[in-house]
Parts: structure tokens; C-alpha cells; sequence
């Protein structure tokens, strides 16, 4: 399906998941999940609520090991935007600290990582009084200075204001370009998914369909899920455009 | 100036106390409160055992508590009851073994109330050799699995995700509190250890902003929790392990209205 990426060596993907299921309380969460990220691809999970999107996120973690199919991870360099973080008030945990707990970083690039999110001025807030928002930019800032192979972003921008939604998806898109990242995303944004990512995975307990942004909204089994509704959103959406995106992210006129 | 046995009694306090410190901070963030208790509990299994098979009280509490505390794990993945039910199965299960136990061993004089409470004054050089050894020990592989621990207290899924091996840790902070347990049951008692594990730590959380601040404030609430404990059981005749507790919560009163004096202040 990938050209570009088919013609140079195999080994390139960052992470394969191949007929990938988890299996919990007598059913499969999911099942029959195949893909693959590799380096500066942007690749989403689409899908409506307890289709098994975090799942597969931690399938590809490791958090969870899958009951069937196989993961195969080729970098331990990943790092994780968690779609719920609950840090408890008993713990008393400053942005500063939360920065550095899974590998310790200089100040000088934790304020770097925080001003790319527009959160360098709460480094010392405590992460309790931090709003939903603003806990959704430390998060991703963490993530970035890493300096991750691999990023796992699920649901990022949960909770952040309009103008701060557009900015963050910028950013990743920026991301994936400069650290040459894969970057694996589950999103409800249509329009980002749509415009700005490489390849799209449509789940609901199993892959629906996947494909290029554009073909998979033309998709019946994406139209039936999502509904006329969003398909036609799309459809205007698309209206303003006059191109379309191959896999690998470029345009095709 | 002081009679010889109450400067064991105030090396062994503190040495007691500089462990639990930073132990008891994870015991809190954790909700692990009632865990402590059940671990503690065990304890008294271990002291009978080792009175029959006389062989040293804190090896035998490590190994009842550590096994009680590796079998709670396993549990809590196979069983679908909860965990602080498991909890209560696992700590009155354990007590009442033990008691049953003590009712054969007819044999030995048997002090059961310094048993639950302690006998801080009644510490040997031996215990005190046992408390710095084991405390150290203690500490230093605290240090080393510190990071990972600390990533899998915030969140488990970012610790595994981001290759802190969240499992590994905690099972060895389950056996460091096992640990802890066994070098200070002398001292402290099996009703008493979980209260020097919480309160020093829950004052320290009501003066800190950050995680390290929290570790050191409860290192030093604890080893001012026992010197004053001591000096004022010497002074009132009163029983050690309780009385280091009741200066413990006096503390921990003082610490409630310092954040209020700091709001105030700001104002």
C-alpha cells in the first residue's frame, strides 16, 4: 500500500502489529489489528467509543501483550500521551517533577519542550491545580523531550481551547517532521486526520477499514459508522481543497 | 547522663525512623495504608515462628510478611474479590495463626503486649546492629529502584510504556516494606509500625510542594517523633512505642495549621 516505504528494507517500520488481538473477561476487546508506523509517518486510530483505539495503543506500548497475532517493535525509544492521567493529591508533584519521571532532562530543554506547548510559565505549578487543558500541554511536552522514535498520542488535545486544539496538531505535525518520528494518533478530530496524517485506520472491535485519508472516507464501512453526517462534513470539507494526500503524505493533484 | 539503655533505645529509634521515612511517603501515594497494616499483622505469625523454631525475629517476620505479600499479588490477579477485602482475609488469617499458635508454644513466657506494642527499651546491641544493617540495605535498594517506582506511582501505563519496568518494582517495594516491617516489629510493635510508617510522612505532605521535600520532612518528623517519644516516655513512665505515636500525632496537629499561617501570610 506504501510505495515509497515498501521499495526500501523491511525492517524499516518502527512498529508492526500483525492480526493483533487482546482477549479480557470471555471477549476480544479487539481483534484482527494489523499496522504498521514507521519513521515520520503520521498513522491514526479512528474510531467511535470501546472500539478498542487505547487497546491497541497499548498493544503497541507492550502495556498490554496481545493474546493473538504478533507486535514487533524495532526502537525502545517511545514515548506515551496517556489518554487519562490521575495523578493522586497525596503525591505532591510540581510540573518540574512530573517532567523528568521517566528520564531525567536539563531545565534549559524542559523549558524549551514547555514553550513549544505554551506552558512554560506553570514549570512550578503543582500539577494538581493544573487545568485540564494545560495538563493535556505538559503532557505532550513531556512526551516531546524525549525525543522520542516512536510517539503514542491518545487523545491529546482532550479538554484544550479551540486556538490551542489547532496550535498542539500543528505542533505534532511539526514533530513528526523534525524528530522524523512515527507518530501513532488517536484522534476524533476529522479534519486533522484528514488533512494532516499518512495513512488512517478506521476500528470498531476489528479494522473497518484503512487506508489514505481520502479513501477511506469514501469508504461504506467509514459512512456507516460514522454516519451520512460526517461523511458529508468531509465531503465540503474536502470541497475546499484541490488536492488529496497519498500514504506517504504527499500531495497528489 | 543517660542510663545505657536508653541510648540503644534512641540509635535504634532513629534508625527505625529514617527508614520508614521515605518507605511510608510510597505507603501514602500508593494507598497502600491498609496493605502496611496487613503486613504488620502477619508479623505476629513470623514472632511465634520464630520462637519455635528459635531462630532471629526479624529474619522470620521478613519471611511471613515477604510471603504474605507476594501471595496478596498473585491473589489479586486470580481472585475477583477485592482488594482490601483480600486485605482483611490475608491480616486476620494470619493473626489468628499466630495466636493459636502462641496457645501451644505453653513452654515459653510469652510477652504478647510487648509483642503488639513494642518494647523500644528492652533493645539489645544485636537489634541495633540488625536496624542499621537492614536499614541501609534497605535504602540503598530503594535508591536503585527509586526512578522506576516513583514513574509506576504516577501513572503504571506511562511507566511501562516508557521502559521503567513498573512490575519489577513493585514487587521489591512490596519486599523493602516487608523489610522495614521485620527490622522494626521490636521496637515498634505489630499494632504501632503502620502508624511511624504514616504519620511522619502525612505531616511531612502538609509542609511539601515536591516529592523529595516530602521524603526528607518525613525522615525528620519521624526521628523527632521518636527522640521527643522517648524522652517523654522517660520522663511520664509512660510505654515507648505508644507515646513515640501520640508525639508523632502531636506533629502531625502542628503541621495542619502551618499551611493556613502560609496562606495567611500570602494574603
Amino acid at each position: 500500500m506504501n510505495v515509497n516505504k515498501k521499495m526500501t528494507n523491511k525492517s524499516d517500520y518502527l512498529v508492526k502489529l500483525e492480526n493483533a488481538g487482546i482477549y479480557k473477561s470471555s471477549k476480544w476487546l479487539v481483534r484482527g489489528v494489523s499496522l504498521e508506523v514507521s519513521k515520520g509517518q503520521i498513522v491514526t486510530l479512528i474510531g467511535p467509543n470501546g472500539s478498542g483505539k487505547t487497546t491497541t495503543a497499548k498493544m503497541v506500548l507492550n502495556i498490554l501483550r496481545s493474546d493473538e497475532g504478533s507486535v514487533k517493535r524495532n526502537t525502545n525509544r517511545v514515548a506515551y500521551v496517556p489518554q487519562k492521567v490521575n495523578v493522586d493529591w497525596t503525591l505532591p508533584l510540581r510540573v518540574f517533577d512530573f517532567m523528568k519521571i521517566t528520564g531525567d532532562i536539563s531545565k534549559l530543554e524542559m523549558i524549551e519542550n514547555l514553550k513549544l506547548t505554551g506552558v512554560e510559565d506553570l514549570i512550578y505549578a503543582d500539577l494538581k491545580n493544573l487545568s485540564g487543558g494545560e495538563f493535556q500541554r505538559v503532557l505532550i511536552a513531556r512526551a516531546i523531550a524525549k525525543k522520542p522514535e516512536l510517539l503514542i498520542l491518545d487523545e491529546p488535545v482532550q479538554g484544550v481551547d479551540f486556538n490551542g486544539e489547532i496550535a498542539l496538531y500543528n505542533l505534532i505535525k511539526s514533530i513528526s517532521d523534525s524528530l522524523n518520528c512515527g507518530i501513532l494518533l488517536i484522534s476524533h478530530d476529522i479534519h486533522f486526520v484528514m488533512s494532516s496524517t499518512d495513512h488512517v485506520i478506521c476500528l470498531n472491535g476489528h479494522i473497518c477499514c484503512s487506508g489514505s485519508p481520502s479513501s477511506v472516507a469514501k469508504n461504506p464501512a467509514y459512512i456507516d459508522l460514522f454516519g451520512e453526517h460526517t461523511a458529508s462534513t468531509l465531503s465540503l470539507y474536502k470541497h475546499h481543497h484541490d488536492h488529496s494526500h497519498g500514504t506517504d503524505g504527499g500531495i497528489e493533484k | 547522663m543517660f542510663d545505657d539503655f536508653f541510648v540503644r533505645a534512641l540509635v535504634a529509634g532513629i534508625g527505625v525512623a529514617i527508614v520508614t521515612g521515605p518507605l511510608g511517603c510510597f505507603v501514602i501515594w500508593r494507598r497502600l495504608a491498609y496493605f502496611g497494616d496487613t503486613l504488620s499483622h502477619s508479623a505476629l505469625l513470623g514472632v511465634t515462628l520464630a520462637f519455635s523454631f528459635s531462630i532471629n525475629i526479624s529474619l522470620s517476620v521478613f519471611f511471613v510478611s515477604g510471603i504474605i505479600a507476594l501471595l496478596l499479588l498473585s491473589l489479586q490477579k486470580r481472585t475477583k474479590l477485592p482488594g482490601d477485602a483480600l486485605l482483611g482475609l490475608l491480616a486476620h488469617s494470619s493473626i489468628a495463626v499466630g495466636l493459636v499458635l502462641i496457645g501451644f508454644l505453653t513452654f515459653i513466657r510469652f510477652d504478647i503486649m510487648g509483642l503488639l506494642f513494642g518494647d523500644i527499651l528492652s533493645v539489645t546491641i544485636n537489634d541495633i546492629f540488625i536496624i542499621w544493617c537492614g536499614g541501609s540495605l534497605i535504602l540503598i535498594i530503594l535508591y536503585y529502584i527509586w526512578s522506576s517506582l516513583f514513574a509506576a506511582t504516577v501513572n503504571y501505563d506511562l511507566a511501562a510504556a516508557e521502559g521503567m519496568k513498573p512490575d519489577r518494582s513493585n514487587i521489591i517495594f512490596t519486599l523493602l516494606l516487608a523489610g522495614v516491617i521485620a527490622i522494626s516489629i521490636k521496637m515498634i510493635g505489630v499494632l504501632l509500625i503502620t502508624g511511624l510508617l504514616l504519620i511522619p510522612p502525612a505531616l511531612a505532605r502538609n509542609l511539601s510542594n515536591n516529592p523529595t521535600q516530602m521524603v526528607f520532612l518525613s525522615i525528620l518528623g519521624g526521628v523527632a517523633s521518636v527522640v521527643l517519644g522517648l524522652f517523654s516516655s522517660l520522663e511520664f513512665n509512660t510505654a515507648s512505642g505508644p507515646t513515640i505515636i501520640v508525639v508523632a500525632l502531636v506533629l502531625f496537629i502542628l503541621s495542619m495549621l502551618a499551611p493556613n499561617l502560609d496562606s495567611k501570610l500570602k494574603k
